[in-house]
């Protein structure tokens, strides 16, 4: 669909789905827009094409550090539209900035002060005045940067997340959660910190945060030890204390050395209901139900056949993949990606899962996906691929789902894949 | 991007082709010497040292779209009468990603032997049970490997960008919690108490402490620090210079992002570190493993690790500990030169 020359590091739909926001390692934005559907033409999908693109973060170099400043987009969020023009937020490691999407299609011609090309008429030459009126003119997508939000995390942004209040934000690193109001950007309120006094003692960090899609008082993050922590605003002003603490216990007979690392959620999500939350950590998805901490009511196994090949995957350090996860519109599938360019949908309710691919091969347009199948062992079948074939390279780490039909946006490096659903 | 999944295979006659084969023929035979590769493809690893040791030497096939092609035809970074040394890099994003070294390079011809592989069953002895297990050799040799894995992952982070903090937290874990087995099963080495009752982190901080050089080391005789309750007599083993004060020195906490700059001139020194480290083994076990390797390969590992004579002594500073009993003094004609280790070290920094 899409094709980046840099590696694409984030995917969001808009609140309509209409509009598809992609971030990348060079720090650029682009937006695709759905096209309208022919009217004569009713079976006729819309296809999403190239809206805008522009430069949202530029590297920059910390003087006081002597460290740079990547320019990668780590996350974007969109807000709910409340006009004509379309905001998001966008963040690369240290800073957030808020822009606006506006289409012009007019322009006024016939001004009395100046000329055409803009240039200033001498006021005595004029003898006549007319009224400018309002030509349409070539869609002009404009980006503009409407408020900057900066110096106010240490570490790396790993996370933003809009409130249901639509006035305020959260924007969280690995051991701090910020809270912003989208007109303030001179001050924010920490939230959370986990900093220890002395860092050495520090063996944990905060690894995701989201805010409750309908409270607009609550909020979780994920640890890197697998905990999840629910907070609630109205209890204190910082939300060291969790009110809720979710954690499944361990399975001793599978302590390893790697259980910890493994446990590390890289993605919590809300559930478009409220009522459920999904984490990934490396080789699983959980459920959970937020009336229910002690274990999630649902574990899909994305890859489990890496459990073997742990030491390997430490060793290249795959094993710190973070790979996002996501809801469907309906909440009824989750979907996730895995290693070479393979990503994973489970439907809840029938219990079924597929696992397909994301290439050039076998995406031609109309074309079914193949289900695909990874051999764990014995013999392989025809079309099925070994465990040793996998080509870590090529990982899809960030998936998005449209909120309300079964389109997915599948980012593959730097391609951007759109899916969609053959049936009405 | 050339195929990722394109390899090398290493022939009987010794010449080295590109091919769908995955493993490096495990024969031994005349005119084959010891190979060894090792990489850390990943954001922020320069490149590594010394394969770490064990049946699991050998690593997974390569996953970086490294062109191994290019590694044969281009010139070699260093070539000496006992080794070659080819820099391999991440040519998506030009910086080194690890190095290839081949013992015995004759006439343009390479020799090499792979290593042995174990098969997959076996390779989950790593993983298997931690409590339960008995501290087997070859499963105290896999753990030796992941702890040298793991310290070169914590100190090969600083490049220009500041380090992951949530990987190096995980790895930091890793680190502590096969410390703790080790301890539990009694194969922690113990040294003199000097370093005695610091939180384990404490011992993985410090880059500025790494930075020092072995003499300064054992220069060093600092008390006690008895201040997290810890079992005296506990070993540091792994990181330098126990002083409390040194520890909470305003530069050195590994997790400040303030400090990787200013380490950067003393990051020659803290390979040193590193490679000794990686020189660890438990006695005995490894004299069977490579029994049938000639001595020579040690001695090209303490040039690569800059070791000074042979007169480090078990007792000195902690990275010293594991050393000193199972490397055999480098003959002479593989002295260290500092002069050789610096230029190792310019292609492990990747100018």
């Amino acid at each position: 669909m899409g094709s980046h020359p840099d590696i694409i590091s984030t995917v969001e739909f808009n609140y309509s789905g209409d509009l598809l926001a992609t971030g990348d390692k060079g720090g650029r934005v682009v937006i695709f827009q759905r096209e309208q559907e022919n009217k004569g033409r009713p079976h006729s999908r819309g296809e999403y094409n190239v809206y805008s693109t522009f430069q949202s973060h530029e590297p920059e170099f910390d003087y006081l550090k002597s460290l740079e400043i990547e320019e990668k987009i780590n996350k974007i969020r969109w807000l709910p539209q409340q006009n004509a023009a379309h905001f998001l937020l966008s963040t690369n490691d240290k800073t957030i900035k808020l822009w606006k999407i506006s289409e012009r299609d007019k322009r006024a011609e016939g001004y009395n002060l100046k000329d055409e090309d803009g240039r200033l008429r001498d006021p005595f030459r004029i003898t006549a005045l007319r009224v400018p009126i309002l030509k349409p003119m070539d869609l002009m997508v404009e980006a503009s940067p409407r408020r900057i939000f900066a110096n106010a995390h240490t570490y790396h942004i790993n996370s933003i997340s809009v409130n249901s209040d639509h006035e305020t934000y959260l924007s969280a690193d690995d051991l701090r959660i910020n809270l912003w109001h989208l007109e303030i950007t001179d001050r924010s309120f920490n939230i959370v910190d986990i900093k220890p006094v002395n860092m050495e003692e520090l063996t944990e960090v905060i690894t995701a945060a989201e805010f409750h899609p309908h409270q607009c008082n609550v909020f979780v993050y994920s640890s890197s030890k697998g905990t999840i922590r629910l907070c609630d605003m109205r209890s204190s002003a910082l939300c060291d204390r969790h009110a809720k603490f979710f954690e499944e216990p361990e399975d001793p007979s599978s302590r390893s050395f790697f259980s910890e690392i493994i446990s590390s959620i890289s993605d919590v999500k809300f559930s478009h209901s409220g009522r459920y939350m999904m984490t990934r950590d490396y080789l699983s998805v959980k459920v959970w139900d937020l009336n229910m901490e002690s274990r999630p009511v649902e574990t899909h196994q994305v890859h489990e056949y890496l459990r073997s090949k742990l030491c390997s995957l430490y060793e290249n350090d795959c094993i710190f993949d973070k790979f996002e996860c996501c809801w469907s519109g309906s909440d009824s599938a989750i979907m996730t990606g895995s290693y070479n360019n393979f990503f994973r949908m489970f439907d809840r309710n029938t219990r079924r899962d597929v696992t397909l691919e994301a290439s050039r091969e076998n995406s031609k347009p109309r074309a079914s996906l193949k289900p695909r199948k990874v051999c764990t062992g014995g013999k392989r079948k025809k079309d099925e691929i070994s465990v040793d074939s996998l080509d870590f390279n090529k990982k899809i780490l960030h998936t998005a789902w449209h909120p309300a039909e079964n389109i997915i946006a599948v980012a593959a490096t730097n391609n951007l894949y759109i899916f969609q659903d053959k049936l009405n | 991007m050339q195929d990722a999944k394109s390899r090398f295979s290493i022939s009987r006659e010794g010449t080295v082709s590109r091919k769908g084969a995955r493993k490096c023929p495990p024969a031994s035979g005349p005119g084959f010497q010891a190979q060894t590769l090792y990489f850390t493809p990943g954001p922020g690893a320069a490149a590594a040292a010394d394969a770490p040791r064990g049946p699991q030497a050998l690593l997974q096939p390569p996953c970086l779209p490294v062109f191994w092609d290019d590694i044969f035809r281009r010139p070699p970074e260093r070539v000496t009468e006992a080794f070659t040394l080819f820099c391999l890099k991440d040519l998506s994003q030009e910086r080194a990603c690890g190095w290839l070294k081949v013992v015995g390079m004759r006439q343009g011809t390479m020799f090499a032997r792979g290593l042995k592989r174990k098969s997959a069953e076996d390779g989950e002895d790593v993983e298997g049970g931690l409590a339960g297990t008995q501290a087997t050799p070859s499963y105290s040799l896999q753990r030796q490997s992941l702890l040298d894995m793991s310290l070169v992952k914590l100190q090969l982070c600083h490049m220009l960008v500041e380090p992951n903090l949530c990987r190096s937290v995980l790895i930091a874990n890793t680190v502590r919690q096969i410390q703790e087995e080790m301890t539990q099963d009694g194969t922690w080495r113990v040294l003199a108490p000097q370093a005695a009752g610091r939180a384990p982190l404490d011992r993985l901080v410090s880059t500025e402490i790494l930075c020092r050089s072995v003499r300064e080391q054992e220069g060093e005789r600092p008390a006690a620090d008895v201040g997290d309750g810890r079992t005296p007599g506990l070993v540091p083993g792994l990181s330098a210079v126990p002083s409390a004060q040194a520890l909470r020195s305003p530069q050195s906490s590994l997790w400040e992002v303030d400090s990787s700059r200013e380490n950067r001139g003393g990051f020659q020194k803290s390979l040193d570190q590193i490679f000794e480290t990686l020189e660890s083994k438990t006695p005995g076990s490894v004299e069977e493993l490579f029994s049938d390797v000639d001595s020579s390969y040690y001695d090209l590992d303490a040039v690569l690790t800059g070791m000074v004579g042979s007169t480090q002594s078990g007792h000195g500073s902690g990275l010293q500990a594991f050393t000193a009993a199972a490397t055999p003094p480098p003959g002479s004609s593989c002295r260290s030169d500092l002069g050789e280790l610096d230029h190792a070290v310019e292609i492990l920094v990747e100018t």
